[in-house]
């Protein structure tokens, strides 16, 4: 099994190192013929304006595109995200996406860098020790507005400290807005898993691009 | 779904604003990217429609600095205002080395990245900017190997070379990153006693002369800057193992500035690829007209220690 991981610009090199310490195979992809062979896919953090316009000079948009729409499991974070969403508020006109997965999101939506901001997440669903917090790292981030009903919420920002209360109400106590999701095969997450040592997320990919091997098997 | 309110205006004590890691996770993800000077609001969208990672908002490029000489400071508010307004990517600027006023103006903007810069007239002979409590990220300029760590040391959270801006001469740039990557390889091979060594020959922190050890790279990411001229001077420096690089008077100092930034960005992202490399640098027009460095009177490398 081989993960591929897009390497046009952005922070490869973290989530290279992310699915080495998991043991797996991966492969850095800059080109079409990169694709072959890959059976998941990761766009990293980085400048999704950038990256949208070095998919399209680089010939990859249309096979990725293609690929995705085939079922290819992807994992996105931050630009990640902001290039698999269905829909993109602040980014520029001619911004390319795939929108394999049903969510809404603006683009810088927490503001500009010294917004930026470290925090820790609940995450019941990624499994680990209980109740053990994931640390999240959220740069220049995306901010999730809307969320599609197939998609299922991996984490949202937790509430408290000013935070404007964005999700559903649960046990009396408002909640943050999604900051991971999944939706069938896509992972997309508004901060960077791959800037911290916990690797759950990225555990977590790891089995969704197993399951989708295994069908294709079966 | 209604918009949410900047929930980031209101950081809790358990939501950290300003900390060394999302300092330093900005100068990541804008790596195998080209950060651009730009002087005005036009400039900068032509920078971002040719895909730069973020833009330098400057009142002169470094080779109209050089030209004109005088006091080179801070650049108008409302210039970076206006070209902050005019596009969607991050957005630096210039301090004086040692001028922590003009920081604070800077992060009272909010910039996005504040450049402490041998570019502008230096303020201060021998201090640098305090960088650590300030929320806003710093880039500093390096020489060699001690001068990094030091620049690091006092909070810098990007390293940039300090090839001689404003010459359209690469060759400065190259002598400052092979002297701070060959020291890394050779303090890499270094045993625990050496370490101590190394740390007093570079002046600086032993802390930091060992993590280099223990990781083989600068504790933050090392970018090119000064001279880059055309898309192989991008791949050169990319090859020699800078990260990223920083574009002053080399695109819009050029024959037809959409088409080089544009051929800059490729050759960034694709650098160990000469066939695509070969490809962009074909019809570009002129590169802006460069200098011997012997040539010039102000070495803008020998401000800052």
């Amino acid at each position: 099994m081989t993960i591929g991981v897009l390497a046009l610009q952005g922070d490869v090199r973290e989530h290279v190192a992310a699915f080495c310490d998991l043991g797996e195979d991966v492969t850095l992809v800059r080109r079409p013929e990169d694709l072959e062979g890959v059976d998941g896919i990761v766009l990293p953090g980085g400048e999704s304006t950038t990256v949208s316009m070095l998919l399209d000079s680089s010939g990859l948009f249309d096979p990725l595109d293609a690929a995705l729409a085939a079922g290819l499991p992807a994992f996105g974070t931050c630009a990640g995200m902001i290039l698999l969403a269905t829909e993109v508020l602040d980014g520029r006109s001619d911004q390319r996406r795939f929108g394999v997965i049903d969510l809404t999101v603006r683009r810088n939506g927490y503001g500009r860098q010294r917004a930026s901001f470290e925090c820790d997440l609940d995450v019941p669903g990624l499994g680990g020790p209980p109740g053990v917090p994931l640390h999240a790292v959220f740069i220049r981030a995306p901010v999730v507005e809307a969320v599609g009903g197939g998609v299922e919420v991996v984490a949202r920002l937790p509430t408290g400290g000013g935070l404007a209360a964005t999700g559903p109400v649960v046990d009396g106590e408002p909640t943050g807005p999604v900051v991971a999701a999944r939706q069938g095969s896509v992972l997309a997450t508004a901060f960077h898993p791959e800037l911290t040592a916990d690797r759950r997320l990225h555990r977590r990919f790891v089995e969704m691009v197993k399951e989708r091997a295994g069908e294709r098997r079966s | 779904m209604s918009d949410p309110q900047s929930p980031a205006s209101h950081p809790g004590p358990d939501r950290p604003t300003g900390t060394f890691t999302v300092k330093r996770g900005l100068a990541e993800m804008l790596r195998g990217g080209v950060i651009m000077d730009v002087v005005d609001a036009t400039q900068a969208k032509v920078a971002e429609d040719a895909g730069a990672v973020a833009v330098m908002a400057l009142e002169r490029v470094p080779a109209d600095i050089r030209r004109d000489g005088g006091v080179a400071r801070m650049s108008d508010p409302a210039l970076i205002e206006g070209i902050q307004a005019a596009v969607t990517v991050p957005v630096m600027a210039k301090a004086r080395i040692g001028h922590f006023a003009e920081a604070q103006v800077l992060a009272s903007l909010g910039v996005d990245y504040i450049d402490e810069s041998e570019v502008l007239t230096p303020a201060d002979e021998s201090h640098h900017i305090d960088k650590w409590p300030f929320e806003i990220p710093f880039v500093c300029g390096a020489t060699n190997l001690g001068e990094a760590l030091r620049r690091i040391s006092e909070g810098a959270a990007m390293i940039r070379s300090k090839g001689e801006a404003g010459t359209g001469n690469i060759v400065e740039a190259v002598r400052h990153l092979r002297a701070v990557l060959g020291d890394i390889r050779k303090i890499t091979q270094a045993d625990s006693a050496e370490l101590f060594g190394w740390a007093k020959q570079l002046s600086a922190p032993i802390g930091l002369v060992q993590e280099i050890a223990d990781t083989g790279r600068l504790p933050v990411p090392l970018f090119c800057a000064g001279g880059i001229a055309t898309p192989a001077d991008a791949s050169l420096v990319m090859q020699l193992g800078a990260e990223a690089v920083f574009v002053g008077s080399g695109i819009f100092k050029s024959a037809d500035p959409a088409k080089m930034a544009r051929a800059i960005v490729e050759a960034t992202a694709h650098y160990a690829d000469a066939d695509l490399v070969a490809k962009v640098s074909t019809g570009l027009g002129a590169a802006m007209p460069g200098q011997e460095i012997q040539a010039i009177d102000v070495h803008l490398a020998d401000r800052g220690w």
